[in-house]
């Protein structure tokens, strides 16, 4: 029995990383290629407009923000444990981060009841939307629960969390790491890679296709069947 | 000058009868799709009135089209910086309930009813949620001034009009509206491509015909909210916007677009109009009492020398040219000034013109003796039934003196041609009109035959832009060999 544990542990967190990134990677391309009309997700604000904003703002900002985060100290984890060297502005990483938890929480619960109470809305919504939103629901309510029992994770994130993952990125899955975590920050972690997993089967790819060249190109858009020569 | 061609449009308000064939005929063909229902790419309106959707020529309400700030062309509802936190929620963006929900009738429990005492009954259901439904909105609920408290007395074209002119409007006996059909207007500075992020929307080079590339589109719906004249339209199906394409498919098959061809009033013209495309930007920025006469001197003269050799560097084919030659558009809009753009100060630069309509006229009382003709021969215009104001408001960003312009000289048309055929006005008032009008009599007889003598070659002169005959347009297949083929937008590439 002894055994087992670990076995499992390496499939969790071993494994599944990479099945998860692989199959995102290729799902993504390859739906991009051959299904490109399906390639965004499907708004519904245009059937239903007040609520859209109570769920679809705190629920994006949310997101973007708690994400950008885990980024950031993924990318600097001694900046980030140097900053957090000095109690008051860890406690203010610590609060903003879980403001924006619960924002996030809020908005998906939000959008779920939306999806399930206005009749129009419902008729748009599809069995994918419920499983990503559950998921979604998921990921984030553990985020929240891991930051209020175990707190401090703005440390112990970039001092733990990080190597591990950063051992991925390495093909050395430390799994050890993990080992003495407890089973609600493994969730966390496991749910993370099946989102990511699930995401270009689903609506989650309007991420990928996110309009930033909007932001530079020309104002104007003329398409030519075939431009003469002349005129280039 | 950097010469482009467009498509442009014409139509003739004193001619609509206002029967919706031509709404009918677009629904048949393009959006009788789920998702679509609720959409008319051509839907005819009566004016006064509130329009489909409701209010759309409210920008206070909706924030569509462009705005002048600190001298710089700006989308109204929002800036580029701005649309990256708005990207969750569009701020101005409509919701069904601003068009009305599409139902159809549960037309089987007509047969299925069980025996009863009562007349079963077709129940309204809703084409979104498929239920039962209350019907309380249509796209044309307030046809004919149906329901006219509610619907024509908050028409935004009534800004600016005294309460006594507002009165009379309404006024029995008095009462006055006209239609007022309407399509997308391929516009020369169109607010929907400027305002996608994707870069889904787009004029097409060759024509200037505006099409939403459908796998592009990523349902970020800024297209919806920026168009002024609400003509993109987002389908809850599929989750893509979709507009008039001014029926394309037609075009390129010789063919006039299926609310022109079936037109039963023949208020429909269609031509090219050439433009100078370096000038969209400074025209779009011009003070609002200039801006109907800027947008006319946008369009070139086909036959000038200079502009057609422009237009041949510019790449332009000879067979365009001369359909702009032809065009009954440029007619209308450039020689003949009668025909003006819808809203101009929304400065999306519409490429679709109305003739004006010519109110009824209206009568004299003496004591109990009506006396149709009044002493001044153009003061029915300026105390016309229709206020001249709210012409000014559609058709003059609030300005009278081009809607005036217009009105009097089909006025003046009229009166030479009653001189002509009926005789029992006499000639030397009618030539004076003309005149007065800054008209002659052979200009007046070629608006009057361009409008009621009118055959279908002369409404709809398409140039040859045939896909098979596509190579035509360039002055040599040679510089393409072994690249694109035949048929390909981009170059068949292989994949991985
Ligand atoms: S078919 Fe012609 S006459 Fe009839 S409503 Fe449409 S535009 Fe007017």
């Amino acid at each position: 029995m002894t055994n087992v544990a670990p076995l499992f542990d390496m499939f969790l967190f071993g494994a599944l990383p990479y099945v998860a990134l692989a199959l995102f990677v290729i799902a993504s391309v390859v739906r991009y290629r051959m299904m490109p009309y399906t390639y965004s997700s499907l708004s519904s604000q245009f059937l239903e407009n007040r609520q859209h904003f109570w769920a679809l703002v705190p629920l994006h900002y949310g997101i973007l923000t708690v994400l950008a985060g885990h980024l950031i100290a993924f990318l600097f984890p001694r900046e980030v444990l140097a900053w957090n060297g000095r109690p008051v502005r860890l406690y203010i990483l610590e609060v903003t981060a879980l403001a924006f938890g619960v924002m996030t929480v809020i908005g998906l619960v939000a959008a779920m009841v939306r999806r399930h109470s206005v009749p129009a809305i419902a008729r748009v919504t599809t069995g994918r939307d419920w499983i990503v939103l559950s998921l979604l629901l998921l990921q984030a309510a553990s985020g929240v629960m891991v930051a209020v029992l175990y707190p401090w994770g703005a440390s112990w994130y970039a001092a733990i969390a990080v190597p591990y993952l950063r051992s991925l990125f390495t093909l050395t899955p430390d799994v050890t790491i993990l080992a003495a975590m407890p089973w609600l920050i493994k969730l966390h972690i496991v749910n993370a890679f099946v989102l990511l997993a699930l995401a270009p089967f689903s609506r989650l790819v309007h991420v990928l296709v996110a309009p930033v060249p909007y932001l530079w190109r020309k104002t104007q858009v003329a398409r030519w069947y075939r431009r003469p020569k002349v005129a280039q | 000058m950097n010469v482009r061609s467009q498509v442009s449009m014409v139509f003739h308000l004193d001619k609509c009868i206002g029967c919706h064939t031509c709404s009918v005929a677009c629904k048949n063909i393009w959006t009788d799709r789920k998702g679509t229902e609720y959409m008319w790419w051509n839907n005819v309106e009566t004016k006064p009135g509130t329009g489909y959707p409701t209010q759309w020529e409210d920008q206070d309400k909706f924030n569509g089209g462009w705005q002048v700030q600190d001298g710089k062309l700006q989308l109204r509802s929002m800036s580029k910086a701005k649309s990256v936190t708005n990207l969750f929620h569009h701020p101005n963006m409509p919701t069904l309930d601003d068009y009305y929900h599409p139902w159809t009738y549960d037309y089987q429990h007509l047969f299925n009813a069980p025996e009863g005492t009562d007349q079963p009954t077709a129940r309204p259901i809703s084409m979104v949620t498929g239920e039962p439904c209350e019907i309380n909105a249509g796209p044309n609920w307030d046809d004919d001034l149906g329901g006219s408290p509610v619907y024509a007395e908050s028409d935004p074209n009534l800004a600016g009009l005294t309460i006594e002119q507002r009165q009379q409007l309404s006024a029995v006996e008095r009462l006055v509206f006209f239609y007022f059909p309407r399509i997308c207007n391929h516009c020369l500075n169109p607010a929907c491509v400027a305002a996608c992020p994707s870069g889904a929307l787009y004029k097409r080079g060759e024509d200037g015909i505006v099409l939403v590339d459908q796998t592009r589109c990523r349902a970020w719906r800024a297209c919806i909210a920026a168009c002024p004249y609400k003509k993109v339209y987002f389908n809850w199906h599929t989750g893509k916007s979709e507009k008039c394409i001014l029926c394309f498919p037609r075009l390129e098959t010789g063919q006039a677009p299926a609310c022109f061809h079936s037109c039963v009033g023949r208020i429909r013209y269609l031509g090219v109009l050439l433009y100078d495309a370096d000038r969209i930007e400074a025209v779009a920025s011009s003070p609002a009492e200039d801006l109907v006469e800027a947008h006319r001197s946008i369009v070139l003269d086909p036959s000038d020398p200079a502009v057609i050799a422009a237009a041949r560097a510019s790449g332009v084919h000879d067979s365009v040219i001369d359909a702009a030659q032809r065009s009954p558009v440029y007619k209308f809009v450039k020689i003949w000034k009668i025909a003006l753009p819808p809203h101009i100060e929304f400065r999306t630069l519409p490429m679709l013109f109305y003739v004006p309509p010519m109110a009824p006229v209206m009568a004299n009382r003496t004591g109990a003796v009506v006396d149709g003709v009044s002493t001044d021969l153009f003061s029915d215009i300026d105390d016309s039934r229709v206020p001249l104001q709210f012409l000014a408001n559609l058709f003059g960003a609030g300005h009278g003196g081009p809607v005036k312009y217009a009105l009097r000289k089909q006025k003046a048309v009229r009166w030479y041609r009653r001189a002509v055929t009926v005789g029992d006005v006499d000639m030397a008032t009618a030539e004076r009109m003309l005149r007065e009008a800054d008209c002659s009599p052979e200009e007046a007889e070629a608006i009057y035959r361009l409008t009621s003598l009118c055959t279908f070659d002369d409404r709809f002169v398409i140039p040859p832009m045939q896909r098979e005959q596509a190579l035509e347009m360039l002055e040599g297949p040679e510089p393409h060999k072994q690249g694109a083929g035949f048929g390909f937008i981009a170059g068949p590439k292989r994949g991985v």
